[in-house]
């Protein structure tokens, strides 16, 4: 079976109509999405609920600390992240609030597991960005794979059975087998910010047949995605970060 | 999961094990087959149980994520892996004939039978490289010949790809391979160099050629590290007789820093199989190693251990292309010409490290019998060569960069074809003419090389004067 992965979408409509399109051409029987359906872009509602119509045709969806803030103010965010999120509550309808506040903080399936930021404290928005924090994700569960997004910059790492790490940026497009011998972290790029210094959209296929992971990207019209930002009056430089993919 | 292999008569996954070949410190290896297959089949089991060794499991990892990835003559073709969880196998095609190994009892070898080998796995590195492999474990024991000649690699178990994780880089403190042919670089901890391999093939060839190791056999850290500063012996010293473009091509391929070697695989395939374009430097004509003086300057200067800014495997080869020219020295070529070396220039101008092949045909007749000298008594063969440098001399590119061919051929395509394959240049550059009587006659060159070439062709015409009259269309044809 092929999946189809997409973390951190952002409120991105563009990007993630055009990654959603390459995922079907591929091949995909089934969606995963991990979380961070809103924040930063200027299309909430139409991301919002393009996810509820998927949840409703079997696809797994977990929540991100932005969708968490939508609900609950506590929530801290930095400064652009917080203008976007005031102005987001005022777009959401009440049925996509209430999915939103219904998402669950991680699904496992079948030795894979599926959590927005990693595994260890879900509900602490943790980033993995290095070996030490993918250890210590990989070492409170005993899936065999674990798919989380966050930090918005693709990442692979494994750890083996004699507690050693290996991290990697993987190249787009190169298809990598996760060896049924160690655990994995696969943490994907963000369909709708991505910060790697590639403005394009990325997303991931998993094939459960072979334990392939593809990292994908997809270039879409960021022109159409950052003048939505801007004639939205959100702040100026979510428009601007998409053109570089910072 | 099992240590214990399957024994002969059994079944694992539908391959019949038939008798054990090797029984190896890592690995245990079985001749196979499978219903249906013809293909002679090895299934390869790692040594996995208590107490084994934990880089046998860690580097039979690597193998089954590399194997699968590569294709071609010079790897045995990948059949299929078993699950760790239940049994870890791998099955591949098995490669008839012995290793290079056995023939260590000749050496040393004629030099012309070592050089023939040194090509030939120098070939195999360039496809290994092109599909972003490094092997780092070259040596006799992992090279086989097909029937048709090519090397193949064997033994993926220290490999690795820039686009896989390498699962060996962080798990083991000291690095893994075979002392004697162990690149200085790889003491450091570097694995992402392509180069590695060329200086493990410049040990084989300083082996194969004068029966001794340049480093020896030591397999202390001590003795290894030794190389990081002490050159080895010249092969001359060991042999006054040997030749000495070959001594400079294996002394370069074990120069300590990997950017002294030649840029790519390819490019020393170029040097072995063109030894009269070699260029002779001061490596050539070394009688002693470098005194004492130079190896502890060496040794006590920092800078050689300074890790190097990383470039990906694809952008290093990338840079280092090999690119042929094809010249046409016949009368009246004078401004395409101009206009070829126009294009070389260009296309040079971003490749510091790329060599220029500069390409004539000198066409035979079917049926006469060709005289080397002209009518002058000159040689025409030497005169060609002579105004193949004078055309390049413009570029002002250095020795090492350039090279001039005269083929003798009756088809001047099928010969330029031929010389692309056999030196593996990876861009034409090729005039065309206008409305020429020959082209008419014959067919075009440029056409035949630009549909048929395994790489990158570019076609160069001269601009077309403005609006040219029916006359002097009516002269071109008739010149």
């Amino acid at each position: 079976m092929l999946i189809a992965l997409f973390a951190d979408i952002h409120a991105n409509r563009q990007a993630f109509e055009v990654c959603l399109a390459k995922a079907r051409e591929a091949g995909a029987e089934q969606i995963v999405l991990l979380g961070d359906f809103v924040g930063y872009g200027a299309d909430p509602d139409w991301v919002v609920t393009t996810a509820m119509d998927l949840v409703g045709q079997g696809a797994v969806a977990v929540m991100g600390n932005h969708d968490c803030a939508v609900g609950s103010p506590k929530v801290q965010l930095n400064a652009h992240a917080q203008a976007a999120m005031e102005w987001t509550r005022g777009e959401l309808g009440l049925p996509q609030r209430q999915f939103l506040a219904a998402l669950p903080m991680k699904e496992e399936q079948h030795s894979r597991l599926y959590v927005h930021s990693e595994a260890s404290r879900p509900e602490n928005w943790i980033y993995v960005t290095d070996s030490s924090g993918a250890s210590r994700s990989m070492q409170s569960t005993f899936a065999h794979v674990t798919f989380c997004g966050h930090v918005h910059k693709p990442a692979l790492y494994s750890l083996s059975v004699t507690g050693k790490m290996t991290s990697f940026v993987p190249t787009s497009g190169a298809p990598i087998q996760l060896l049924p011998g160690r655990q994995w972290l696969v943490v994907l790029g963000s369909v709708g910010q991505p910060r790697d210094g590639n403005p394009a959209a990325a997303f991931a296929l998993f094939n459960t047949d072979t334990r392939e992971i593809t990292y994908c990207r997809a270039p879409y019209d960021v022109e159409q995605a950052a003048a939505r930002i801007r004639d939205n009056g959100l702040p100026t430089w979510l428009a601007e970060r998409l053109l570089v993919g910072k | 999961m099992t240590s214990v292999s399957p024994e002969p008569g059994s079944t694992v996954d539908g391959f019949l094990i038939e008798e054990r070949i090797h029984q190896g410190g890592m690995a245990t290896l079985l001749n196979v087959s499978r219903a249906g297959s013809t293909m002679p089949m090895v299934m390869k089991l790692p040594k996995i149980g208590e107490g084994e060794d934990p880089a046998a499991i860690v580097s039979f990892e690597m193998e089954q994520m590399i194997m699968p990835r590569l294709s071609g003559l010079h790897v045995p073709a990948f059949v299929a892996a078993g699950d760790f969880a239940v049994q870890p196998y791998i099955v591949m095609e098995r490669i008839a004939g012995k290793a290079l190994l056995s023939r260590l009892p000749e050496l040393p070898l004629p030099y012309a039978d070592a050089v023939d080998i040194a090509a030939r796995i120098a070939t195999a590195l360039a496809d290994l490289h092109r599909q972003h492999v490094i092997h780092h474990d070259i040596k006799p024991s992992n090279i086989m010949f097909r029937p048709s000649g090519e090397a193949v690699v064997l033994d993926y178990g220290l490999a690795c790809s820039d686009l896989l994780p390498d699962l060996m880089q962080e798990e083991f403190r000291l690095p893994f391979g075979t002392a004697p042919y162990m690149a200085p670089e790889r003491l450091l901890g570097v694995r992402d160099d392509p180069r590695s391999d060329l200086f493990a093939l410049g040990v084989l060839l300083y082996f194969f050629t004068t029966g001794v190791r340049p480093f020896g056999e030591t397999e202390t850290m001590y003795g290894m590290r030794r190389r990081l500063w002490r050159d080895p012996a010249p092969p001359r010293k060991l042999k006054p007789d040997y030749p000495l473009w070959l001594q400079e091509i294996v002394l370069r391929c074990l120069e300590i820093e990997p950017a002294w070697r030649h840029p790519t695989a390819a490019q020393l395939v170029f040097d072995l199989t063109h030894p009269a374009e070699v260029k002779l430097t001061a490596r050539s004509e070394k009688l002693k190693r470098d005194p004492w003086s130079t190896a502890l300057r060496r040794r006590f200067n920092p800078d050689l251990k300074q890790p190097r800014p990383k470039a990906s495997l694809a952008d290093e080869l990338a840079s280092a292309p090999i690119i042929a020219v094809a010249i046409d020295l016949a009368e009246g070529s004078t401004a395409l010409n101009e206009e070829l070396r126009a294009v070389a220039e260009r296309t040079l101008a971003t490749l510091p490290s790329a060599r220029l092949a500069c390409l004539n045909v000198l066409k035979l007749g079917r049926i006469t019998i060709d005289k080397t000298l002209d009518e002058h008594g000159h040689n025409k063969h030497v005169d060609r060569l002579v105004a193949l440098r004078n055309w390049a001399q413009p570029l002002k590119l250095a020795d090492d960069r350039l090279t001039a061919h005269v083929l003798e051929a009756i088809d001047p395509a099928a010969a330029i074809l031929d010389f692309v394959h056999a030196s593996h240049v990876n861009h034409i550059l090729i005039g065309a003419r206008r409305n020429s009587a020959l082209r008419k006659l014959l067919g075009s060159v440029s056409a035949k090389v630009a549909a048929e070439a395994p790489c990158t062709v570019t076609v160069v015409r001269r601009a077309a004067a403005e609006k040219p009259t029916r006359a002097t269309v009516e002269n071109e044809e008739v010149s």
